[in-house]
């Protein structure tokens, strides 16, 4: 075998420019792929981190029916303290689980006592909710980083818009769900960045203040958001949660609960859909790259050496042998296109970071680019061309090994 | 018992919708460590001949049998393998291999065809390039030496295997008169030192007088056979 690369090598070497032409492609193909994956994979991964991080969770329980209301935040569907304890208690057991927060989701009426506007707001406990969500500490870009009862941590743009700063004493006012009206006087305690996505424009306030607004006879949760150790685990986690949780049925029989992941609760998941799937078309091109240039540089391999396949087939070269030094040209040309891509690739990603090229996302403004090269995108992206490589080299070897000794050594 | 057995083999080639009779009814006997030269205008089918004793082409009909193998019978691998064990070449235009130098090229069928071990591999090529008065040139490659030098590669090329039957067809075509003796010289040396059964195929009537048998060629058919001095066992 080592032999038919030795020989395999010389052979690439005897046409050097065509040889480097040929691994010039494959590596242009590489570095655009691994850059195209880092950059976009990274934009996802920090996409996804960003609104699960700032304030979806990974996974989230409602009572059933919650998500298909979700707009109108619905108090009726909120989870009652029995389901509550059976939630918290499945969660306990579960040893994945990073952390996880109960809220209490709710509309009301904003008040600087000059002007009213709406807000929607999450009743949560702070150390629960900064433990799931560890971006939302973050987004405090006023203020302290924390929630006390009686504070509230309002967003941005209603800061703006009402000319409310941290200090200020505001009234929300809410509609519990029976219909009767209650307000209470809040303390700004801090101004969130806006973020983009599903509540990234909510205001936060202690979960007992939510239960004193909204006068619930006992705590009341709209959702539990979770966060898991591994976010990979993500679908094993929830399929098995969805099992357990299915387990637990109300008075009719029926399941109580529902659960959802970050995918179903936000539309950005079909962004880093698009994401993926160009990112398939990207591959999809390199293939193409890789299979017509191994190709066309292997049949021209096998035409100018016709006399020469007819010689080492006349001295005893089995067909299976000299298929095999044509396929391993194909293999070494793959070989060094996907190394020296591979080498680029890191190279330009690491350039980069380095030029800290930043990008704004949603309300968010410059978001520093860190693009990242997983060791599983290069392995898979060498593989893919090492193995179209092959593939590419098979037609043009077989052909050689199948011609007639007799036929090749007549060729001029 | 004749090394090469040809009884009646018949050679035809269609050419669109007319059929060529290259070789027509052609019986013959070869014994071992002979030096036999098969002679005759071109087309005479000199080279038809000498590719179906090395199985590089089948005849149309009757039997061959080359070293007790009916040649006819083989299929593609095992021709490929018979060739490899039984048969050396020597060709026209050298046929070296490019990328391989002098020692590699020597080596390729002890290692691509044989899969010899190396110290033996090491030992035959070495004795062969001493033979051949190549071994300064080991290292060189094919573009690195002249006509006569490549010829000699292939002469060792063709006898590193310890074949029993080496066929050259035109071997000294393309060389000047003085290498060409070489050549053929050198031949029958290695005949002498190895015995093997050399054939080739000439028709430089210079050439051809260094046979020790002689067989005449025109049109397809066997019309001489002569016998020269020196070691006659034809």
């Amino acid at each position: 075998m080592g032999n038919l690369f030795k020989i395999a090598v010389r052979n690439l070497l005897r046409y050097k420019r065509r040889t480097l032409l040929t691994a010039s492609l494959i590596t242009i193909g590489v570095v655009f792929v691994l850059v195209f994956m880092s950059v976009s994979g990274s934009f996802k991964n920090m996409m996804i981190g960003q609104i699960t991080d700032s304030m979806l969770g990974h996974v989230q329980v409602h009572h059933r029916g919650y998500v298909a209301s979700i707009e109108n935040l619905p108090l009726n569907l909120n989870l009652k303290a029995d389901a509550v304890q059976r939630v918290e208690a499945v969660l306990h057991d579960r040893t994945d689980i990073a952390a996880w927060s109960p809220r209490i989701k709710f509309g009301g009426m904003f008040s600087n006592f000059a002007e009213t506007t709406n807000i929607r707001l999450n009743g949560v406990i702070p150390e629960k909710e900064f433990a799931t969500v560890p971006l939302l500490s973050s987004r405090i870009i006023e203020g302290g980083k924390d929630l006390k009862r009686g504070g509230i941590l309002i967003p941005e743009l209603l800061a703006k818009g009402m000319k409310v700063k941290v200090g200020d004493v505001v009234v929300i006012v809410a509609t519990n769900k029976d219909g009767s009206v209650n307000g209470k006087q809040f303390k700004v305690g801090g101004i969130l960045q806006s973020v983009t996505g599903p509540g990234g424009r909510d205001g936060y306030i202690h979960f007992d203040d939510a239960v004193e607004v909204l006068r619930m006879e006992g705590p009341e949760v709209s959702e539990f958001a979770i966060r898991l150790k591994k976010f990979d685990g993500l679908h094993g986690f929830t399929a098995a949660l969805e099992a357990r949780l299915a387990q637990e049925l109300n008075k009719e029989g029926k399941p109580i609960f529902e659960v959802h992941t970050w995918e179903q609760l936000s539309p950005f998941y079909n962004v880093a859909r698009m994401i993926d799937v160009m990112t398939f078309f990207i591959k999809l091109m390199l293939i193409a790259i890789v299979l017509i240039s191994i190709t066309n540089v292997m049949i021209m391999a096998v035409y100018e050496r016709i006399r020469e396949i007819g010689t080492i087939a006349a001295i005893g070269t089995l067909p299976g042998t000299i298929l095999s030094m044509f396929v391993i040209e194909g293999f070494c040309l793959g070989i060094v296109g996907a190394v020296i891509g591979n080498i680029v690739g890191i190279a330009v990603v690491s350039f980069i970071n380095l030029s800290r090229i930043t990008f704004n996302f949603g309300m968010q403004q410059g978001l520093v680019l860190q693009a990242t090269t997983k060791p599983a995108d290069l392995f898979i992206i060498s593989a893919t061309v090492i193995v179209v490589s092959v593939i590419a080299s098979l037609q043009p070897a077989f052909k050689a090994s199948r011609m007639e000794p007799i036929e090749a050594l007549r060729h001029v | 018992m004749a090394l090469i057995q040809a009884e009646n083999i018949r050679k035809d080639y269609q050419t669109g919708e007319v059929s060529v009779h290259a070789l027509k009814a052609v019986s013959f006997e070869i014994e071992p460590a002979s030096f036999v030269s098969f002679v005759g205008p071109s087309g005479s089918g000199k080279t038809t001949l000498l590719n179906l004793i090395g199985c590089l082409d089948r005849p149309t009909g009757g039997r061959l049998t080359v070293a007790d193998t009916d040649t006819i019978a083989l299929d593609r691998k095992q021709s490929a393998a018979f060739r490899g064990n039984t048969i050396g070449f020597i060709f026209q235009d050298f046929n070296l291999i490019p990328v391989l130098t002098v020692y590699e090229n020597i080596e390729y069928p002890l290692l691509m065809v044989q899969n010899t071990p190396a110290e033996e591999r090491k030992t035959r090529v070495a004795a062969l390039l001493k033979a051949v008065g190549m071994s300064e040139q080991k290292d060189k490659y094919p573009d690195q030496i002249s006509g006569g030098q490549k010829q000699r590669v292939a002469v060792a090329r063709a006898l590193v295997t310890n074949p029993k039957l080496v066929l050259a067809d035109e071997p000294t075509a393309n060389l000047d008169h003085g290498t060409a003796y070489m050549v053929i010289n050198l031949m029958k040396k290695m005949r002498d030192e190895f015995k093997t059964t050399f054939i080739f195929s000439t028709h430089d009537q210079k050439i051809v007088g260094e046979a020790e048998i002689i067989y005449s060629l025109e049109d397809g058919e066997l019309k001489d056979r002569q016998v020269q001095g020196g070691n006659n066992n034809g």
